[in-house]
C-alpha cells in the first residue's frame, strides 16, 4: 500500500514533467496526431512555426495543472512516508525495468520513509509556490524544460530513496544530478549560470564516481549488486574504511561539505527560487540519506574513527560555511553558504553518533543520530522557506544584491514576516525548531566527556561543541545582517521603494506552510522524536526511550536530571509574561505612541545612504577573522585637479573569494592540466606510431595471457 | 508550593534587578569622588520612563515597538530559571543552561534588528558591533557553562549547583579557568567598561547604546530594565556557580533567609569588585575587544579541556 503510494508519487512527478513538455509542444504534437490520423491536411509550415512560437506562452491553466501534479506528487510522498514511518516496517518489491537479469529492486523502509517525508514537504512547497513564480519566465524561457527537469529531478530523488540495488541507485542518482544540472543552467544566457552549472555537473559526476567505487568494494565482496546481499556480507575493516571514505567523499560532495562545497554557492543562486529550495532543502538531505544508508545499513560495523572524521568535516563545514555566509551580500549566495553550515551541523550529529556507536554507547549514539535527523528536517523546512521568500523578494525587486534593498518590511509585510520566522529558526533561537536540533547536538557532545576513554577524542568532541557554539552565534549575526539590510530601514533604491507584496497567493501559502511547521516542530519536539523511533530501531536496534519518558511536554534526551527542555512551557511563560506586561502598562496618558521623524542630528533629513550597508555590517567580523577569506579590498581616491589634497570621490572595491579555490581547486586543475599535457605527448598524429602502440600493446597482452 | 516559590523568586529577581545596578552605580560614584544618587535611583528612572509617551520614528516598522517586549520577556524568563536564593527550582527543568544562552541570543537578535529598523547610521553601527561582540562572547559563555555541565554531567542549572554543594567546592583548575572566562564575558555582555560604556553617547565608543538611541518612554524603560536583569543574572550565575554556599536547599524560612542574605552579600561584594575594576581600567578600542574576548574564549575552552584531561 505505502509502496504503491510511493510509486504513485514518482509517477505523478514524472507525468508533471511530461505534461509540461507536452504543453509546450502541444501544437506540434497536435499536428502530428492529426496527421497520423489522416483527418485533415498537414498544416502549412508557417502556421506551425507560429503556433510553436506562440506555445512558449503556456496558458495559465496548463501551468497550474503541471504544478498541481507536482504538488500531488509531494502529497503522495508525504503520505507514503508518514504511513510507512508509522508502520515501522519495510516493504520491498521489484520493478520490471533495467537489464533482463537485473531488475530494479525497491525497498521502502523507515529510513527512506523519513526522507520521503522531508522530500514531500519540500515538493509540496515548490508545487504551491511554482505557478506564480514561474510566470516571470513566460515567453523568455522554456516552461517545458523547467517542468520536465523538475519532474525528473523529483522522481530521481525518490528513486534514490527507494532503490535497493546499486544499479537502480546509481541511475536514480544520475537522474537527480543531471536533471538538476539543467535546472541550474535554466537561465542560460547568463555566463555565470552556465559556469555554475558546469562546475556543478563536474563535481556531481566526480562525486558519483566516488560513490560507484564505494559500491564497487561491496559488490566485489558479495558478487552482487543487490543491497540485500550486501547487508549479509562482512567486509574487513581496511576495505570497510576505504569504502566508507569513498562514500563520504561522494555523498559529502553532494552535501556540500567543506572543502568539497565549491559548486554549492555557485549553483544554488543560479537556479530558480523553488528549485534552489528543492536543491538546498531536499537534495542535500538525499546525500545525508545516502551516507546513512551506506554506513549504517549496508556497511554496518561502524568504526569510531569514521565518526571522528565525519565530526571533523562537519565542524569545519559548519564554521567555515557560516563565516563565508556572513560576508556575502548576495541574498541567495548567503543562503547557499548557510546551507553548508547547516549540513555541517547535521554531519556533526552523525559524527558524534558514529563515535558513540563505535565505542559501544548505543543510547548516546542515538542522541547524535536523532539530532542529525531532526536538523535534516528542520533545515529542509527553514532553508526552503528562506529560499522561497528570497525568491519573492527577487521577483518583486529584481535585485539579488542586499545593498540595493531595504525597507521591504513595509512594502512586503507578509513575506517579511515569513522571512523573519525563517531567520529566527535558522539562527537557532528558542522557541523555534532550529534551536531544538542544535540543543540536541550539544547534548550529544556533552555526554561524550564522561563515557569516552580516549583523551584526544574527548577533547576533540569538546572543541567541536565549542565551535558549534561559535557557529550558532555567527549565524545569528549573519541573519541579523541579512534581515536588517534587506527588510529594515529605508529602501536604498527605487525598485525596492516601489516593491509590492506578491500578488499570487501560492507564493505566500508555500512559505507560510513551512513557517507554521517550523513553529510546530520547535514547540512540540517530543512528538517528532517519537515519530523517529522506528528509524533508530531499524538502524541501530534500539530506541531513544529517555527523550520522551516524561510525556510530550518534556524533552529529556539523557534522563530528567541530565537535561530537560520544555518548549511548550517556554512559549506559555513567554505569552504570559507578555500579556501581564501589556495589562500592567496600558493605562494612563502614556498609553499611546507618538510618531515623529527620527533624530537626524540636526542636519536635516535622513537619507538611505546613511544606513549601514551589508558590507559595513560584516566589516568587524571580516577584520577579526581576516585569514579565512581571500579578500581584495581597494579604495582609490580621486582628487580634484586643482588641489590634489581635495578628495572628490572614492572608488571602493571589495571582493571576497573562497580560499578553497586557491588552496585546493586551482592546484588540482593545474595538476590535471599538466598530466593532460604529459599524456598528449604520446599523441603524435602519425598513423604508423599509433600502429606501433597497438602492436606493443598486443604483444604485452599476449604475454600476460599466456 | 515549590512552583509558587519559583514564581515568587522570578518576580523578586525581576524587581530587584534595578537595585543591583543602582548599587553598582552608587559604589562607582563613591570610588570616583562623585556624590552618588541613591541606590534606588534606577526605580525612579524607570517610573519616569513608564510615565512618558513613547516616540516612534516614522521610518520604523512594527518590529520596533514589539522588540522591547520580546527583550524583556526573554530576560525575565532567564531570571526565572536561574537559582537565585533557593536551589531546587521546578522552573529550572523547563529550560537548561543552553536555553538560557538561547534566551540571551533571542533578546539580542531582536534588539539588533530594531537597531537597524529606523535606518539611522547609529543603529546599524550598534547592531553590527553588538552582533560581532556577541559572536565571540556567546560561545565563550557557553564553554564556561559547559565546564560546570561536564563536572556535574547535567545541563540543568539547579541539579548542577546541587551537585556542587554536595561534593563541596574542591579546588578545580577547570573552574578557575571557567570563572575567568565567565567574568570577562559578563563584562562584555552587560556593556561595561572596558568593552562598552553605557554612560556615554559617543559614536566611537557606543555599542549597546547606539542600538537603542531611538527608543523612548516605556519602550526604553523595558529595554533598560531587561539590561539590568541581564547584569544581575550574570552576577547571580557567577555567585551561585563558583561560590554556591548559603543557597537554600530546603524550603524552610531559615534556609530561605540564609539564602537571601548570602546572595545579597555575594552580589554586594561582586558589585564592589566590578566597580573597582571599572574605575581602574580604561575603555578599549573596538578592535581590541576581539583580543579580550578571544582570551575569554580561550580561558573557557581551557576550563573545559582541563576538566577533560585532569579531572575525569
Amino acid at each position: 500500500m505505502t509502496l504503491f503510494l510511493a510509486y504513485a508519487s514518482v509517477a505523478a512527478a514524472l507525468s508533471s514533467g511530461l505534461l509540461a513538455l507536452l504543453g509546450e509542444h502541444r501544437a506540434a504534437w497536435g499536428g502530428l496526431a492529426r496527421r497520423a490520423a489522416g483527418l485533415i491536411q498537414p498544416p502549412i509550415p508557417a502556421s506551425l512555426a507560429q503556433a510553436a512560437n506562440h506555445s512558449r506562452r503556456l496558458p495559465h491553466a496548463w501551468r497550474r495543472l503541471v504544478f498541481a501534479l507536482l504538488t500531488a506528487s509531494g502529497v503522495l510522498a508525504l503520505a507514503a512516508g508518514g504511513l510507512q514511518l508509522h508502520a515501522g516496517t519495510a516493504v520491498s518489491g521489484q520493478l520490471p525495468f533495467g537489464l533482463p537479469w537485473l531488475h530494479w529492486h525497491v525497498r521502502f523502509d523507515t529510513l527512506s520513509a523519513f526522507f520521503l517525508v522531508v522530500l514531500g514537504l519540500g515538493v509540496i512547497a515548490a508545487g504551491v509556490y511554482g505557478p506564480g513564480y514561474t510566470r516571470q519566465f513566460a515567453g523568455q524561457y522554456s516552461f517545458g524544460a523547467l517542468g520536465l527537469f523538475t519532474g525528473l529531478f523529483v522522481a530521481g530523488m525518490e528513486g534514490v530513496l527507494l532503490a535497493d540495488d546499486a544499479y537502480f541507485f546509481v541511475i536514480a542518482w544520475e537522474a537527480m544530478t543531471v536533471s538538476s544540472y539543467f535546472l541550474v543552467a535554466y537561465q542560460h544566457e547568463h555566463a555565470s549560470h552556465r559556469r555554475a552549472a558546469f562546475l556543478y555537473l563536474l563535481m556531481g559526476e566526480v562525486g558519483a564516481i566516488a560513490i560507484i567505487l564505494a559500491f564497487g568494494v561491496l559488490a566485489a565482496v558479495s558478487h552482487s549488486f543487490a543491497f540485500d546481499a550486501w547487508r549479509d556480507v562482512h567486509v574487513t575493516p581496511a576495505w570497510g574504511t576505504a569504502a566508507f571514505l569513498l562514500a563520504l567523499a561522494g555523498f559529502g560532495m553532494k552535501a556540500g561539505l567543506v572543502p568539497l562545497h565549491a559548486w554549492l554557492p555557485e549553483a544554488h543562486p543560479a537556479a530558480p527560487a523553488h528549485i534552489s529550495g528543492l536543491m538546498s532543502g531536499v537534495m542535500l538531505k538525499i546525500a545525508v540519506y545516502g551516507l546513512l544508508r551506506f554506513a549504517f545499513d549496508l556497511l554496518g560495523d561502524v568504526q569510531w574513527y569514521w565518526g571522528a572524521i565525519v565530526l571533523g568535516l562537519g565542524t569545519g563545514s559548519a564554521v567555515l560555511g557560516i563565516l563565508y555566509a556572513v560576508v556575502q551580500s548576495d541574498l541567495k549566495r548567503l543562503l547557499a553558504y548557510s546551507s553548508i553550515e547547516n549540513m555541517g551541523i547535521v554531519f556533526m550529529g552523525l559524527g558524534l553518533c558514529m563515535v558513540f556507536i563505535g565505542k559501544g554507547h548505543v543510547q548516546l549514539g542515538l542522541i547524535g543520530l536523532v539530532a542529525a535527523l531532526y536538523h535534516v528536517l528542520n533545515h529542509s523546512l527553514f532553508k526552503n522557506l528562506l529560499f522561497l521568500a528570497a525568491g519573492s523578494v527577487v521577483h518583486q525587486t529584481h535585485r539579488h544584491d542586499l545593498e540595493h534593498m531595504g525597507g521591504l518590511i513595509k512594502r512586503m509585510p507578509v513575506t517579511a514576516g515569513l522571512f523573519l520566522t525563517g531567520s529566527v529558526a535558522i539562527a537557532g533561537l528558542p522557541p523555534l525548531n532550529g534551536f531544538v536540533s542544535e540543543w540536541l547536538t550539544f547534548q550529544a557532545a556533552l555526554q561524550a566527556a564522561s563515557v569516552i576513554d580516549n583523551g584526544i577524542l574527548r577533547s576533540m568532541v569538546s572543541v567541536a561543541a565549542a565551535i558549534l557554539a561559535f557557529t550558532a552565534a555567527v549565524a545569528a549575526a549573519c541573519f541579523v545582517k541579512l534581515y536588517g539590510v534587506a527588510f529594515l530601514g529605508q529602501p536604498r533604491e527605487r525598485r525596492s521603494a516601489h516593491a509590492r507584496e506578491v500578488s499570487h497567493t501560492g507564493m505566500l501559502w508555500a512559505p507560510a506552510m513551512l513557517g507554521g511547521l517550523c513553529l510546530l516542530l520547535g514547540v512540540l519536539p517530543t512528538w517528532v522524536l517519537d515519530a523517529m523511533r522506528p528509524i533508530t530501531r531499524q538502524l541501530l536496534g534500539e530506541t531513544l526511550t529517555s527523550a520522551s519518558a516524561q510525556g510530550w511536554l518534556w524533552l529529556t534526551p539523557g534522563g530528567v536530571s541530565t537535561a530537560s527542555y520544555s518548549a511548550p512551557l517556554v512559549v506559555l511563560a513567554m505569552a504570559l509574561a507578555w500579556w501581564l506586561l501589556r495589562r500592567l502598562e496600558h493605562r494612563g496618558p502614556a498609553a499611546d505612541v507618538r510618531h515623529a521623524p527620527a533624530w537626524d542630528c540636526g542636519f536635516g533629513g535622513l537619507s538611505p545612504r546613511m544606513q549601514y550597508t551589508a558590507a559595513a555590517f560584516a566589516q568587524p567580523v571580516r577584520r577579526i577573522f581576516a585569514p579565512v577569506w581571500d579578500t581584495v579590498e581597494t579604495s582609490a581616491p580621486e582628487t580634484a585637479a586643482a588641489n590634489p589634497l581635495q578628495v572628490t570621490a572614492l572608488r571602493y572595491r571589495l571582493e571576497i573569494g573562497d580560499r578553497s579555490w586557491r588552496w585546493l581547486y586551482l592546484p588540482l586543475t593545474r595538476v590535471v592540466e599538466d598530466l593532460a599535457r604529459l599524456t598528449a605527448r604520446i599523441q603524435t598524429g602519425q598513423v604508423r606510431i599509433y600502429i606501433a602502440y597497438s602492436f606493443v600493446t598486443l604483444i604485452v597482452l599476449l604475454g600476460v595471457v599466456s | 508550593m515549590d512552583w509558587l516559590l519559583a514564581l515568587a523568586q522570578a518576580v523578586l529577581f525581576t524587581l530587584l534587578a534595578p537595585l543591583f545596578s543602582g548599587w553598582l552605580k552608587w559604589i562607582k560614584c563613591l570610588l570616583q569622588n562623585r556624590r552618588p544618587p541613591p541606590p534606588w535611583q534606577p526605580y525612579r528612572d524607570l517610573r519616569k520612563l513608564f510615565g512618558k509617551r513613547p516616540v516612534v520614528a516614522d521610518t520604523a516598522s512594527w518590529l520596533f515597538p514589539v522588540t522591547p517586549y520580546v527583550v524583556f520577556c526573554a530576560a525575565a524568563l532567564s531570571g526565572a530559571i536561574v537559582p537565585f536564593f533557593a536551589v531546587d527550582l521546578p522552573t529550572a527543568a523547563i529550560a537548561d543552561m543552553i536555553v538560557l544562552v538561547g534566551f540571551f541570543a533571542l533578546g539580542r537578535f531582536f534588539l539588533a534588528l530594531a537597531g537597524m529598523d529606523v535606518g539611522t547610521a547609529f543603529g546599524g553601527m550598534g547592531s553590527s558591533r553588538e552582533m560581532t561582540i556577541a559572536s565571540l562572547a556567546e560561545p565563550a559563555m557557553l564553554m564556561a557553562i559547559f565546564t560546570l555541565a561536564l563536572t556535574a554531567s547535567t545541563t540543568n542549572i539547579s541539579v548542577a549547583i546541587d551537585y556542587l554543594l554536595d561534593t563541596g567546592l574542591a579546588l578545580r583548575p577547570s573552574f578557575l579557568f571557567a570563572l575567568g572566562g565567565l567574568l570577562l564575558v559578563a563584562v562584555a555582555e552587560t556593556g561595561r567598561i572596558p568593552i562598552d560604556n553605557p554612560a556615554t553617547h559617543l559614536e566611537l565608543t557606543m555599542i549597546h547604546e547606539a542600538m537603542i538611541l531611538e527608543y523612548s518612554g516605556r519602550h526604553l524603560a523595558l529595554i533598560e530594565w531587561a539590561g539590568q536583569i541581564r547584569l544581575m543574572l550574570y552576577g547571580v550565575l557567577i555567585a551561585n556557580i563558583f561560590l554556591p554556599w548559603g543557597l537554600a536547599r530546603e524550603f524552610t524560612p531559615e534556609a530561605l533567609g540564609i539564602g537571601a542574605a548570602a546572595i545579597a552579600a555575594k552580589l554586594g561584594a561582586l558589585a564592589v569588585a566590578l566597580a573597582l575594576a571599572e574605575t581602574s581600567v580604561a575603555k578599549m578600542r573596538l578592535f581590541r575587544v576581539q583580543e579580550f574576548l578571544g582570551f575569554a574564549y580561550l580561558l573557557s575552552l581551557l576550563g573545559m579541556l582541563s576538566h577533560i584531561i585532569l579531572e575525569v
